[in-house]
């Protein structure tokens, strides 16, 4: 065995090296030096604190992009690679919107926590990005769900959002006991908790009963974790409650971490127990499983979401409904595929994050997520409606937006990944079901857009930094939507 | 060149974005100057392409590699006729909606957006490209009827939206297992439509794969039994709203139908030719029978333009080149004349009276009160009805020619329709303009503003376009029949079996 290095985990771990740093930083600027100084001020330097730490961790793990060796310590504990060095550039990048957008809040006077958290709940998932172990992947998942529980119970004067933290906490718990349940049934069988090794053991032992309720159980932990039909019921609930940049956070950079990982154990550890998903050609194993969770998210979510009036809420069901599409990406089991997936994961969240943004401002200006609030806004904030318009129709799919290219891209590679068009089924139901999703993301943006504010609804007055957010989001929408290569280079 | 119509029409829409709010002159003068210049753009470019026969490339850069995606615009003859429409369209609809005064510059912003859009759909010769254009027109058109429509704004608008959305799932679905198909025998991925249409998808993947994309396009068409979002939203839109459904929306879908679904999977199009007949000949008898018993003025020209898409449609079917022919002409003579009608309606008539009811319409002697649209509304009659002198003759003559030689019965179910169309244009013209019902008391201290200067331009271009084309279809002609003629147009593999070669 190699004596350890620590020079090298210290320069393989480095973004979440100069996070942790950043965590310091922030928490203590905020009790000494900001003390006693405005909410407003102490947000801002906070945030701009965080940023800073943000974006110098992204630039390293950027700049080391290109000529970076796949490294793995001890046994896959630690795995850098190219990929999951990309997926932490884009965690970074979600995690630096999500604070711009809630640099305006007012729902806490505990500025340097609540950015802490964030920044907390972000290395949680970066490491849960860059490792092949079920123990680390465990320990990072709850690392980063411990602040999400308690990012979502921020707000304290507001009953909803203790309400939903707890709903949050209970449910995430569960599915914590089912995943590692789960995860010690493969130990058993394997041996091993590194995925590749699984893989080894598990191969040539047909598809016995406990591997069958090691894959239902890690299928239930995870199905919990991205919110996907039927263990989808807290997050209605987290979306409406939690404040809403926290919000942003669990929709954006939690289920881009979530389903990296989750396609890895997946198509990693689970070789050989693929099954079938194809039409006229089930068998069964891992994919049909998850073939079956991907429709019914997509059909469940989709319709439910038209129902609402809440946007908070609408978003919630319609992130249900992406999951779903979503998880057709990795059951069809392709490196196209994954790519494709990812491709479509990233900018759902750069999206998500824009409308939580939108909301934020609504809600701050006029009481509510209803969509009510929105009425007129096209009259009272141009600028804000024409940024909502971009991330609701990108989030319907409609060209040139990137939502579209990310459909294109994802159903074009679920379906050349089955033989004999075998996985066509579901792209025709996700494809059918993106078209209901259009009237609900259409209802907003018609209260936008076509009905009037009350008479003397005063024009509403956008904090600068998070329109400059917003703005840029929107824009990086569009030209992703125009020029995809930009980003598919690096997936 | 031809390329500048759609970034002339979006630079129109970034500058009326950047316009002050309230000033709404300006808005109409920066949409007319972008109309037309995308107008001249288009005739300039169409007269100097020399081979009308022959794609001309106009860009071709690569987009996304990975899938095959270029961007990719060329033109042949066939899209030629259409931008040529497009440009006529745009400008005659700005001249009758230069009375809006409600948010003026955000109206003429979806305005040119929607025309950028029609513009970049002509033109595209890559199938994502072609589709990305496509869909763009859904959103400007649904707000341009939400807003600024009129009876049940909403409704009509939302089912638009949700029929077009519908559609082009359906046509998105197709393309996806094409795409995969395609790539399987191309060894490498393409979207390009000449590409793609040399190749040869297996015989039972085109038999359910077409009709998907052919309805997906076709509901756009007002193929019946899916036209019912046409008359709905034809009613609630503006007049400039309506104008474009009917002059080059409608058009998209039959396009659609012709440039990738039946380019792409001609063996389809053979299996299901007698079926899309029926449904098409349907539509040119069921539209002119419920035109026929209309109280809604507006919804007479609805149901109309229904009926005359079916021509479009069934000139499609034929599969022959006359067929062919008449059907691109139709949806030219269409755009043109069903602008007019519902210019007429829409602007000269509901605008001054707030009534489109013939009940109403009946005592105001509107013959004599407004001459002008009375006479262009006759005008515009007798060349729906598809009388000589007129383009919607020739092209209908030509559809029905076609169409004798594969369906013989159901062209004569279509001459009825051709009748019972010259019954509610009677109907309409009578009712609407020279009732001799008694007339009610003329309320002398409200006369009917006097038909203003760009109505009459409007007006005047578009009976002009019709009369010339009726008087001299080969102007167009020369462009359209070259691109079925030649053996190696990507049309070739369409009219190779049947038909009257």
């Amino acid at each position: 065995m190699n004596p350890v290095n620590y020079l090298q985990i210290l320069q393989l771990a480095a973004p979440e090296t100069i996070l942790t740093l950043t965590v310091l930083v922030v928490l203590g600027a905020d009790v000494t030096v900001m003390r006693g100084k405005s909410i407003a001020a102490r947000f801002n330097v906070g945030a701009l604190l965080s940023i800073l730490g943000c974006a110098s961790a992204a630039v390293f793990a950027f700049t080391r992009l290109t000529h970076l060796q796949e490294f793995n310590l001890f046994n896959g504990l630690l795995v850098v690679s190219p990929s999951s060095d990309f997926v932490k550039v884009a965690l970074l990048v979600l995690t630096i919107f999500t604070i711009l957008i809630s640099t305006s809040g007012k729902f806490t006077d505990h500025v340097g926590e609540y950015l802490s958290l964030i920044l907390l709940g972000t290395i949680g998932l970066m490491f849960l990005v860059s490792t092949e172990d079920l123990l680390m992947v465990f320990i990072a998942l709850e690392f980063a769900s411990l602040a999400l529980y308690i990012l979502t119970a921020f707000n304290k004067h507001n009953e909803k959002s203790a309400e939903a933290a707890l709903k949050y906490f209970l449910f995430g718990g569960m599915s914590a006991a089912f995943l590692l349940f789960g995860f010690s049934l493969l130990y058993g069988i394997s041996g091993s908790t590194n995925l590749r090794e699984i893989a080894i053991g598990i191969a040539g032992k047909g598809f016995d009963p406990l591997l069958l309720v090691a894959l239902v159980t890690a299928v239930i932990g995870f199905g919990f974790k991205v919110a996907a039909v039927p263990f989808h019921l807290w997050a209605p609930d987290a979306y409406e409650g939690a404040p809403t940049p926290s919000a942003a956070f669990i929709g954006s950079g939690s289920k881009v971490a979530s389903f990296y990982i989750l396609a890895k154990i997946f198509t990693l550890g689970f070789v050989g127990a693929e099954g079938s998903a194809a039409y006229h050609n089930f068998l069964s194993g891992w994919t049909p499983v998850i073939a079956i969770i991907a429709a019914l998210s997509m059909v469940l979510g989709n319709l439910t979401a038209i129902v609402q009036s809440s946007v908070k809420r609408m978003l919630a069901y319609s992130a249900i409904a992406h999951a779903g599409y979503m998880l057709l990406g990795v059951l069809s089991n392709t490196p196209a595929s994954a790519s494709a997936m990812m491709f479509y994961v990233i900018t759902y969240a750069l999206t998500t994050i824009g409308a939580f943004g939108v909301v934020t401002v609504v809600e701050e200006a006029t009481g509510g997520d209803a969509i009510k609030n929105f009425a007129g806004l096209s009259k009272r904030a141009p600028g804000l409606s024409l940024c909502l318009m971009v991330f609701l129709l990108s989030l319907g799919g409609i060209p040139p937006l990137a939502g579209f290219i990310g459909k294109f891209f994802l159903f074009s590679a679920v379906v050349s990944a089955g033989a004999n068009l075998g996985l066509l089924w579901l792209v025709i139901l996700a494809i059918a079901m993106s078209a209901v999703s259009f009237y609900y993301y259409l209802r907003v943006l018609k209260a936008a857009y076509v009905e009037d504010a009350a008479a003397e609804a005063p024009p509403i007055k956008v904090p600068l930094l998070t329109f400059l957010a917003l703005a840029l989001l929107a824009l990086l929408v569009i030209l992703i939507g125009v020029a995809p290569g930009l980003l598919t280079q690096y997936l | 060149m031809l390329a500048w119509t759609i970034y002339i029409t979006f630079i129109g829409v970034l500058v009326l974005m950047f316009l002050p709010r309230d000033n709404a002159r300006a808005a109409r003068i920066v949409a007319l100057l972008t109309a037309i210049a995308g107008c001249v753009v288009a005739f300039v470019g169409a007269i100097q392409q020399a081979n009308p026969g022959d794609v001309t490339t106009i860009v071709k850069a690569p987009w996304i590699p990975s899938i095959g995606a270029n961007y990719y615009l060329a033109a042949d003859g066939i899209s030629l006729v259409l931008v040529v429409l497009t440009g006529l369209a745009a400008v005659s609809g700005i001249l009758f909606s230069w009375n809006i005064e409600k948010r003026t510059k955000e109206f003429f912003a979806f305005y040119l957006a929607l025309i950028g859009g029609v513009y970049g759909v002509f033109l595209s010769f890559d199938v994502l490209l072609l589709f990305v254009f496509y869909e763009l027109t859904i959103i400007p058109k649904y707000f341009l009827i939400a807003r600024w429509g009129s009876t049940r704004k909403e409704y009509g608008a939302m089912k638009l939206a949700l029929y077009s959305f519908v559609g082009s799932h359906l046509v998105l679905i197709g393309l996806i297992a094409a795409w995969v198909v395609a790539r399987g025998q191309l060894g490498h991925a393409s979207l390009d439509l000449i590409e793609l249409s040399k190749v040869a998808f297996p015989i039972a993947f085109q038999h359910w794969v077409f009709p998907l994309v052919f309805v997906g396009f076709a509901i756009l068409a007002g193929m019946w039994p899916f036209h019912t979002w046409a008359p709905t939203g034809h009613v609630a839109a503006p007049t400039a709203g309506s104008m474009l459904l009917a002059g080059v929306v409608m058009k998209l879908g039959a396009y659609g139908c012709l440039r990738v679904a039946m380019v792409m999977f001609p063996e389809g199009v053979r299996m299901w030719q007698g079926e899309i007949a029926c449904l098409a000949v349907a539509g040119i008898v069921y539209g002119a029978g419920v035109a026929l018993v209309q109280r809604d003025f507006k919804f007479v020209i609805g149901y109309s333009s229904v009926s005359h898409m079916g021509f479009v449609l069934l000139g499609l079917a034929t599969l022959n080149t006359i067929g062919l022919d008449g059907a691109v002409l139709q949806m030219f003579s269409h755009g043109i004349i069903a602008g007019l009608l519902f210019g007429v309606v829409g602007r000269m008539v509901y605008d001054r009276t707030h009534t489109r009811d013939f009940n109403d319409l009946e005592t105001m002697q509107l013959g004599k009160l407004i001459p002008f649209a009375g006479v262009t509304f006759v005008i515009a009659g007798i060349a729906s009805m598809g009388l000589p002198g007129f383009s919607g003759f020739v092209a209908e003559l030509q559809v029905l020619m076609g169409a004798w030689t594969v369906f013989p019965k159901l062209t004569i179910l279509s001459g009825v329709g051709i009748l019972i169309g010259v019954a509610y244009t009677l109907r309409a013209v009578q009712k609407g303009f020279y009732s001799d019902a008694p007339p009610k008391p003329v309320d002398h201290d409200h006369p009917l503003e006097p038909i203003s200067m760009p109505e009459r331009f409007g007006a005047v271009m578009l009976i002009g376009a019709s009369l010339i084309i009726g008087l001299f279809p080969g102007l167009l002609m020369n462009w359209i029949e070259p691109c079925f003629n030649s053996p190696l147009s990507m049309f070739a593999r369409l009219l190779v079996k049947g038909g009257s070669q």
